[in-house]
C-alpha cells in the first residue's frame, strides 16, 4: 500500500491480467497513460492529459505535489529565502495566473500554494499515488511500456503496469553535481553541496566558501555576506550580474519588450552591457574576473545583491579552486584561504536512473539525451520527457506547452494514425536541435533554451501536428 | 509565442467579487458571472447569485475594471477585462463556468482563450462589430453615436427591459449604470475575434428575440460560432438578470449544467 497523507488516488482497479517479460504479473492499464513526478511539471502533463481525454495515473515519490517547490522534500534544492528569479508573468502556467496582488518575485512557500491550488482546481489529486516511487520503465512492444512502482523507500512489494504512453517529468534540480578536487577527503573543515543548504543558520559566524555562481551561489554568497563571519565566492569565470529591476521594471520584461519588437540579439547584447555599465559599473574594479563571454552567453543570473556586498567588502572574490589542504583550500592564484565550511553550489544532473539512458538516446548514461523539443524521443512515439529544460525564464509555460504537443500527438495516434507516423519521422529528423543562441560550453549549457526560440519552436510544431 | 503578454503584462488592479455560496458544498462547480459593458456585479446580486447558490452551485460576480466598485481603469482594453475574468476564475477553489452577458460574453469568449472553463454561457451576447452598431443607432441613436466619439455608451431602459419590469426598478437600475473604457468600446467595434478557447468546454447560447439590443439573428451567429442554436426566452429585455422574468433564464442555464450529457463529470 503507498502511505499516502494526502487524499490521492486508491489503489488501481486491476484490469486484465498480462504478464511481464520475466513472467510477473502486469495490471493493464488500457488506454491510461502514466506521469512519473508531480512536480510543476508533471502536474501540467496530468492536466493537459485528462484535457484531452485521456487516463492518468501519476506516481510521485514524495507525500505531497510541488516537488522541488515543496523545501521539506527531502530532495528539494529550494531554502528558505529562495525567491523566483523570474518574474510572475515569465512563470506562470499559461491558462492559470498567479494572483495580481503577489509580488513580482515570489516566495518558494507561494509558489508551492500555487501548485497546490493548481492541482485543487484541475481536480488533479485524483489521478496521483502519493508515496510511490517509479523504480523501472521498460518497453514491451507496441509502443507501450511497463512501469514499475513500489512505496517510496523500498517497503512493500513492486508493483508493474501498461501504460499506452509515459511522460517523464521527474526534475532535473536533486542530483548534486559534485566537482571532485585533489585533498578534498584529506580537508578538516565542513563540506556540503547547496542540495542540503536550506538555511542562513547554517552559515552563522563561520568563515565560508561557496563554489559557483549559478543563481544558487550568488543567493547562498549574498546570505553569507549577511550571515558568515567571512565569505569568499569562488568562480572559475567571470559573469554579467543582472539585476531584478531595470528602468523600473522587471528586468526580465524589459528584455521582452526588446525580444517582442525583434531587436536583434547582438544590439540586445550591446543595450545590456551598456546599462550595467552605467549603473554598476565594471566590475573587475572588486577583484571579479572580466567575463569570458557576452550576455546571453551563460545561463543568466537574477541577482541584484551580489555586486552590493561585493561592493561592502563583504564577499571577496576568488578564483577557482586548485586544491585542498587539511587546514586550507588552494586557489588557482596561488592564494590560500581557510573556510571552515565550503558550499559546492555547483549546479544538478538530470537522472533517469529507473530508464535504459539508451532509450532516451542517452548512450553513455551521463543524464544526457538526445530529443527533439528537448522532450519527444526518436522511435519512441509514445514517450516524452517534461520540464528537461533550462530556460532564461520560468520553466511552467514551456513545460505546459510540451505537455499539450504530447497529449495531441498522442490523440492523432488514434485519430490518424498515418499522420502521427509522419510526425515521427520529424521527431527523428529534430533530435538534439538546440534552441538558444551560442552559449558557453558547460555541463549545465547543453540544455539551455531561450524562451522565445523555444515557444516559437514548439508553436511550429503544434501547427505542423494540427494541419498535415 | 505571446509576447506583448510577457513583456507588458496586464496592470494589477482591486476587484470587486459579489458571491453567494450554498450552505452545503456539494462538489458542484463554481460560476462566475461577468456584467456587460456599464454594469458591475450588482446587476448579479439583484437576482441570480442568490438563486444559484440556493440551487446548490457557488455563485460570483466580478465588476470588471472601471465597473461597480472595481478600480477606476480608463485606459482598459477588452484584454485587460478578460485578464480580470481569469483572475477571479483561477482563485476559485475549483474549474469554473463562465457566464458572460452582453459585451461581457464577449469579454468570456476572450477570456475562453487563457482559461480551461469548465463551461461557458454567453446572454445575450454583443460580439460587437458594425452590425450590432448599426442596430444600437436605430435604437438608441443619441445614447450610441457619441460612444464613437469616446463618450461613454448609454442604454435607455427600453433597450434594457421589458414593459413587465416595475417602473421604480427600471429607473433604480438604469440609474446605477457606468460606462465601459473608451478604448475598450472602440475594440468592441473594431477589435480581433476571440482567439479559440482551449480545454473544449460546452458552451450555451441564450437570450430573447425581443432584445433590443442584440438581434436575434446575432444570437444565432454567436451559437452556431460554438455549434448550437440559442436557447430563447421570448417578451425579456436585454438585462435578462434584471427584468421582471428573471428566473426562467437562470433556471435553464442551471438546469443545462446538470443534465448536458456532453459533460457527465459536472456532478
Ligand atoms: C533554488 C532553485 C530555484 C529555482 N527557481 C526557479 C525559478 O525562479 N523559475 C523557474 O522556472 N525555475 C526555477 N528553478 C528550476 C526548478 O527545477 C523548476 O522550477 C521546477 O521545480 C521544475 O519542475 P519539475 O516538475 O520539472 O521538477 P521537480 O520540481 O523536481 O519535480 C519532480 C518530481 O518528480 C518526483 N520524482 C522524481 N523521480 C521520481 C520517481 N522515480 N518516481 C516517482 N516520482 C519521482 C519528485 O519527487 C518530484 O516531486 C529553480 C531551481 C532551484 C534549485
Ligand atoms: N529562483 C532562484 O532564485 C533560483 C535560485 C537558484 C537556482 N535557480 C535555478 O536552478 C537551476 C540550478 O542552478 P544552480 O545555481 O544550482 O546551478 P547552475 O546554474 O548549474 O550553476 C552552477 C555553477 O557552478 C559552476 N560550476 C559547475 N561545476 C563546477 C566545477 N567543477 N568547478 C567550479 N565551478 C563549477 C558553474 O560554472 P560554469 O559557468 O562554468 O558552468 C556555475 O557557475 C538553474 O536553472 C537556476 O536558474 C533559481
Amino acid at each position: 500500500m503507498p502511505t499516502s497523507t494526502e487524499p490521492g488516488r486508491p489503489d488501481p482497479e486491476t484490469t486484465t491480467l498480462a504478464r511481464g517479460h520475466d513472467g510477473r504479473p502486469v495490471s493493464d492499464r488500457g488506454d491510461t497513460v502514466c506521469v512519473i513526478g508531480a512536480g510543476a511539471s508533471g502536474l501540467t502533463a496530468v492536466k493537459n492529459l485528462a484535457e484531452h481525454g485521456f487516463g492518468v495515473d501519476c506516481y510521485e515519490r514524495e507525500t505531497g505535489v510541488g516537488g522541488a517547490w515543496n523545501w521539506r522534500h527531502d530532495r528539494s534544492p529550494v531554502y528558505a529565502s529562495t525567491h523566483l528569479i523570474s518574474s510572475r508573468p515569465f512563470t506562470q502556467f499559461p491558462d492559470f495566473p498567479m494572483p495580481d496582488h503577489w509580488p513580482d518575485y515570489p516566495h518558494h512557500s507561494q509558489l508551492l500554494s500555487y501548485f497546490e491550488r493548481y492541482a485543487d482546481h484541475f481536480d488533479l489529486r485524483r489521478h496521483i499515488w502519493f508515496g510511490t516511487e517509479v523504480v523501472r520503465v521498460e518497453p514491451v512492444g507496441d509502443d507501450r511500456w511497463d512501469v514499475t512502482t513500489r512505496s517510496t523507500g523500498g517497503y512493500g512489494p513492486e508493483r508493474t503496469s501498461r501504460y499506452a504512453a509515459v511522460v517523464i517529468a521527474n526534475g532535473h534540480n536533486w542530483s548534486p553535481k559534485l566537482p571532485r578536487y585533489e585533498g578534498l577527503e584529506q580537508f578538516r573543515g565542513e563540506v556540503m553541496h547547496a542540495a542540503s543548504y536550506k538555511d542562513s543558520a547554517q552559515l552563522r559566524g563561520k568563515r565560508v566558501l561557496v563554489v559557483g555562481a549559478g543563481n544558487t551561489g550568488c543567493d547562498i554568497a549574498v546570505e553569507a555576506a549577511q550571515q558568515a563571519s567571512r565569505c569568499w565566492h569562488s568562480t572559475r569565470r567571470g559573469y554579467w550580474y543582472a539585476p531584478k529591476y531595470v528602468f523600473g521594471r522587471p528586468a526580465d520584461q524589459v528584455n521582452d519588450l526588446l525580444l517582442a519588437l525583434r531587436v536583434p540579439l547582438r544590439v540586445r547584447q550591446w543595450l545590456y552591457h551598456r546599462t550595467l555599465r552605467l549603473t554598476v559599473g565594471d566590475l573587475t574594479r572588486f577583484g571579479l574576473p572580466k567575463p569570458d563571454h557576452r550576455v546571453y552567453e551563460t545561463h543568466p543570473i537574477a541577482n541584484s545583491l551580489l555586486v552590493y556586498h561585493v561592493g561592502h567588502g563583504a564577499i571577496t572574490p576568488v578564483p577557482d579552486i586548485e586544491r585542498f589542504h587539511p587546514h586550507s583550500v588552494e586557489l588557482t592564484d596561488g592564494r590560500h584561504v581557510d573556510p571552515e565550511l565550503v558550499v559546492f553550489a555547483t549546479g544538478y544532473l538530470p537522472r533517469f536512473e529507473f530508464l535504459d539512458g539508451k532509450l532516451l538516446g542517452d548512450d553513455e548514461g551521463v543524464g544526457r539525451p538526445r530529443l527533439w523539443l528537448n522532450a519527444l524521443v526518436p522511435d519512441h512515439p509514445t514517450l516524452a520527457v517534461t520540464g528537461l529544460l533550462q530556460p532564461d525564464s520560468g520553466i511552467f509555460t514551456l513545460a505546459h506547452w510540451q505537455a499539450v504537443l504530447f497529449a495531441r500527438l498522442l490523440r492523432l495516434r488514434v485519430s490518424r494514425p498515418e499522420r502521427a507516423a509522419a510526425f515521427a519521422a520529424r521527431v527523428r529528423a529534430g533530435a538534439g536541435e538546440r534552441y538558444s543562441g551560442q552559449v558557453k560550453d558547460s555541463t549545465r549549457h547543453w540544455f539551455e533554451v531561450g524562451h522565445a526560440d523555444y515557444l516559437r519552436a514548439l508553436e511550429r510544431a503544434l501547427r505542423e501536428l494540427e494541419s498535415k | 509565442m505571446r509576447s506583448w503578454e510577457w513583456a507588458r503584462p496586464v496592470r494589477p488592479v482591486r476587484r470587486e467579487v459579489l458571491s453567494a455560496v450554498p450552505e452545503l458544498e456539494e462538489g458542484r462547480p463554481p460560476l462566475l458571472f461577468v456584467p456587460g459593458f456599464g454594469h458591475g456585479a450588482w446587476a448579479y446580486a439583484e437576482n441570480w447569485l442568490g438563486h444559484v447558490a440556493a440551487r446548490g452551485f457557488g455563485g460570483y460576480a466580478v465588476s470588471l475594471r472601471g465597473h461597480g466598485a472595481s478600480e477606476p481603469a480608463p485606459e482598459a482594453t477588452l484584454r485587460a477585462y478578460a485578464h480580470d475574468v481569469v483572475q477571479v476564475a483561477a482563485s476559485l477553489p475549483r474549474r469554473a463556468v463562465l457566464v458572460g452577458h452582453g459585451a461581457g460574453a464577449l469579454v468570456v469568449a476572450h477570456a475562453m482563450a487563457r482559461y480551461p472553463a469548465r463551461a461557458a454561457v454567453l446572454v445575450a451576447p454583443v460580439f460587437g462589430g458594425w452590425a450590432t452598431f448599426g442596430t444600437a443607432l436605430r435604437r438608441n441613436p443619441l445614447g450610441t453615436l457619441p460612444a464613437v466619439f469616446g463618450a461613454g455608451l448609454r442604454l435607455n431602459r427600453r433597450q434594457l427591459f421589458s414593459g413587465e419590469l416595475p417602473d421604480a426598478d427600471a429607473r433604480r437600475y438604469t440609474g446605477r449604470l457606468g460606462r465601459a473604457a473608451r478604448r475598450a468600446q472602440w475594440q468592441l467595434l473594431t477589435g480581433a475575434d476571440p482567439e479559440p478557447a482551449v480545454g473544449d468546454p460546452p458552451v450555451l447560447v441564450l437570450g430573447s428575440p425581443d432584445d433590443r439590443v442584440v438581434p436575434a439573428a446575432a444570437l444565432t451567429r454567436a451559437a452556431r460560432r460554438y455549434g448550437s442554436a440559442p436557447l430563447l426566452f421570448p417578451g425579456m429585455g436585454h438585462d435578462l438578470m434584471l427584468d421582471a422574468r428573471w428566473r426562467e433564464p437562470i433556471d435553464a442555464i442551471l438546469d443545462w449544467l446538470v443534465k448536458d450529457p456532453a459533460r457527465d463529470d459536472l456532478g
